[in-house]
């Protein structure tokens, strides 16, 4: 048993971490309860499992090339035939690809997103979850933190696809505060469709129904949006579920801010948010039964 | 070994940077047991997989609760990491009960589960560094203690590469440093070496052995395999369909049996069966297949 003495710096060895005397670790802390505290420990995991992402991200990065493949498809050829034949109508007359690249930026997000309870599953399959749920983390926070880290790795997705439109001939917003903006309406979009994903992931307990699950309403949840068409033109019972569906307000924004269509900013922002806690919360409620 | 520490900063000027912390530790107590569960029952529909369990743990003893699966080993260790909530009696960690503070037994507790659970996308800093920030670690001494907790498993050299190369040894002794980089007072472990093969399964144990000497932890390890219980455990508890029947020194209980008697029949002895009666997921067929093939390599 080694005593290191008093004043000697700690040194990055075995011993140090094993004897350190002075080091108490963080078990002696007081429980920190005030709300500070709480919001400081709630931002602290949101950052910490947002640095994990983008490390995973940059270990592999064939995932952000793959799926960059269908939001090309959908812009290239969609986006050019429609363009052409002028069947949908566009505010302003403005052209119909750059009507539908902020719809196809939010899709490719969603896709992401819809997804990521697969990531919890697996977690709680190699007992990641259990070891993550023992660390001082409240659920809520360990749901946060993945549903943000969901929107770094959507918000690098949509950086490919703005530089795509941007290629095709979109013409973008060049105010930077807009296009910031525009990523943090992309983060609570898929902070919201990831607690989703979660939520569905507490009920389905099976990666396998989650991806049928995810296949199953990932479809409908784009055609009931404004993403490929104005609302306008929608039959009057698609119109309803269409304000009912999360996806439209995302898109709405996106519009708003990247090509400068007329939006309800404050409304939109105002339903993803709202939105998110819902989600958050259905989802760190169901977390204990991943984790049994 | 025991209470080298027990007070912490007792005696010892803490370093600058943690001189509010001397004023917030509460007053040493240094007698206090490591776990105490009492009457500790939790049922799953009709079937009860822990039944009213009374077990004292104290400080810097390494424990192990044997038994065959299904005896309820990991259902009560579930419920003292805070991660089931006990339907009847209670659980205490350092005097912390943990179904009322659970946020703060946590953060003394550094728990290695069952399965080998590194995230293999990333590299073995990365792991660690995770824990390291999800245990609050300050980042004045984060990076410190990382490098600290990765060279206490001799893990320096690999923890630049990602985790998916790594052996299941090497694996295990990740999760040791994930579990070590908050310096926790209980250290637990869930079966630490199923699952791995018999030098894989020493490697990890001097590690273990060696953090025994080095620091002062509380070691509390659930297992099905009665030699290394013997070899490394200074106390044991032999569980059985959800209750304990036999606590105490392997050398005690063995000797209670008569000359050369070992842990194996000392269970057979309290539970009238053998380890193989009580499988349900016929795990110690294999674990015994292992054993051999230890022997055979000597």
């Amino acid at each position: 048993m080694t005593s290191a003495a008093p004043g000697v710096p700690p040194a990055a060895s075995a011993e140090a971490v094993l004897t350190e005397p002075g080091y108490v670790g963080t078990a002696l802390l007081p429980p920190p309860d005030t709300p500070i505290a709480i919001a400081r420990r709630l931002a602290s995991r949101i950052v910490t499992l947002c640095w994990v992402e983008l490390r995973k991200i940059r270990h592999d990065r064939t995932e952000l090339y793959t799926r960059a493949i269908q939001p090309a498809l959908w812009l290239l050829i969609y986006g050019e035939v429609f363009t052409r034949i002028h069947a949908i109508p566009t505010p302003h007359g403005i052209p119909y690809l750059a009507y539908l690249a902020p719809g196809i930026l939010a899709q490719s997000a969603l896709f992401i997103a819809i997804f990521y309870g697969i990531q919890i599953i697996w977690e709680r399959d190699a007992g990641v979850l259990t070891k993550l749920m023992v660390t001082p983390t409240p659920r809520s926070a360990l749901i946060s933190g993945k549903a943000f880290a969901a929107g770094v790795r959507s918000v690098v997705q949509a950086i490919a696809v703005l530089i795509l439109s941007a290629l095709l001939g979109v013409t973008l917003t060049d105010n930077p505060l807009k296009l910031l903006a525009a990523m943090a309406v992309v983060v609570l979009g898929s902070a919201f469709f990831s607690c989703l994903s979660m939520t569905i992931a507490g009920l389905a307990l099976s990666r396998d129904r989650l991806m049928g699950i995810g296949q199953a309403i990932t479809m409908p949840l784009f055609f009931s949006s404004s993403a490929l068409y104005p609302e306008k033109i929608m039959p009057g019972w698609l119109q309803v579920i269409s304000k009912c569906n999360p996806l439209s307000y995302e898109v709405d924004a996106l519009r708003g801010l990247l090509i400068g269509t007329q939006a309800h900013l404050a409304l939109d922002v105002l339903v993803l948010v709202l939105a998110t806690v819902a989600g958050v919360t259905a989802s760190a409620l169901l977390l204990p039964r991943l984790a049994r | 070994m025991t209470g080298q520490h027990d007070g912490v900063g007792q005696g010892v000027a803490p370093p600058a940077s943690s001189t509010d912390l001397a004023t917030v530790l509460p007053p040493a107590e240094p007698r206090r047991s490591a776990v105490v569960c009492s009457g500790l029952t939790y049922r799953f529909g009709t079937h009860t997989a822990v039944d009213h369990v009374d077990l004292r743990i104290e400080r810097g003893e390494t424990f192990g609760l044997l038994g065959p699966n299904g005896a309820g080993k990991t259902t009560t260790i579930r419920m003292l990491t805070t991660l089931l909530r006990p339907m009847e009696g209670s659980v205490s960690v350092l005097g912390i009960d943990a179904a009322a503070q659970p946020m703060r037994v946590r953060r003394m507790i550094g728990y290695v589960p069952q399965l080998l659970s590194a995230d293999a996308t990333l590299t073995g800093r990365e792991n660690v560094e995770l824990f390291a920030r999800l245990f609050d670690v300050p980042r004045k001494v984060r990076g410190d203690r990382v490098e600290g907790a990765l060279a206490a498993m001799g893990l320096t050299e690999a923890a630049g590469r990602q985790v998916k190369t790594y052996s299941g040894g090497m694996i295990r002794r990740l999760e040791l440093a994930q579990a070590l980089v908050n310096s926790p007072r209980l250290l637990v472990l869930d079966e630490p070496t199923v699952g791995l093969d018999p030098l894989a399964r020493t490697d990890v144990w001097e590690f273990i052995a060696k953090l025994r000497e080095t620091a002062d932890m509380t070691v509390l390890m659930t297992t099905h395999y009665m030699d290394e219980a013997d070899t490394y455990c200074d106390r044991v508890s032999l569980m059985h369909r959800g209750s304990i029947r036999a606590t105490g020194t392997p050398g005690l209980l063995k000797a209670m049996l008569g000359d050369n008697a070992t842990l194996d029949d000392v269970f057979r002895h309290y539970t009238g069966g053998t380890l193989d009666d009580n499988t349900e997921t016929g795990g110690i067929r294999d674990v015994r297949r292992a054993r051999r093939t230890a022997r055979r390599l000597g």
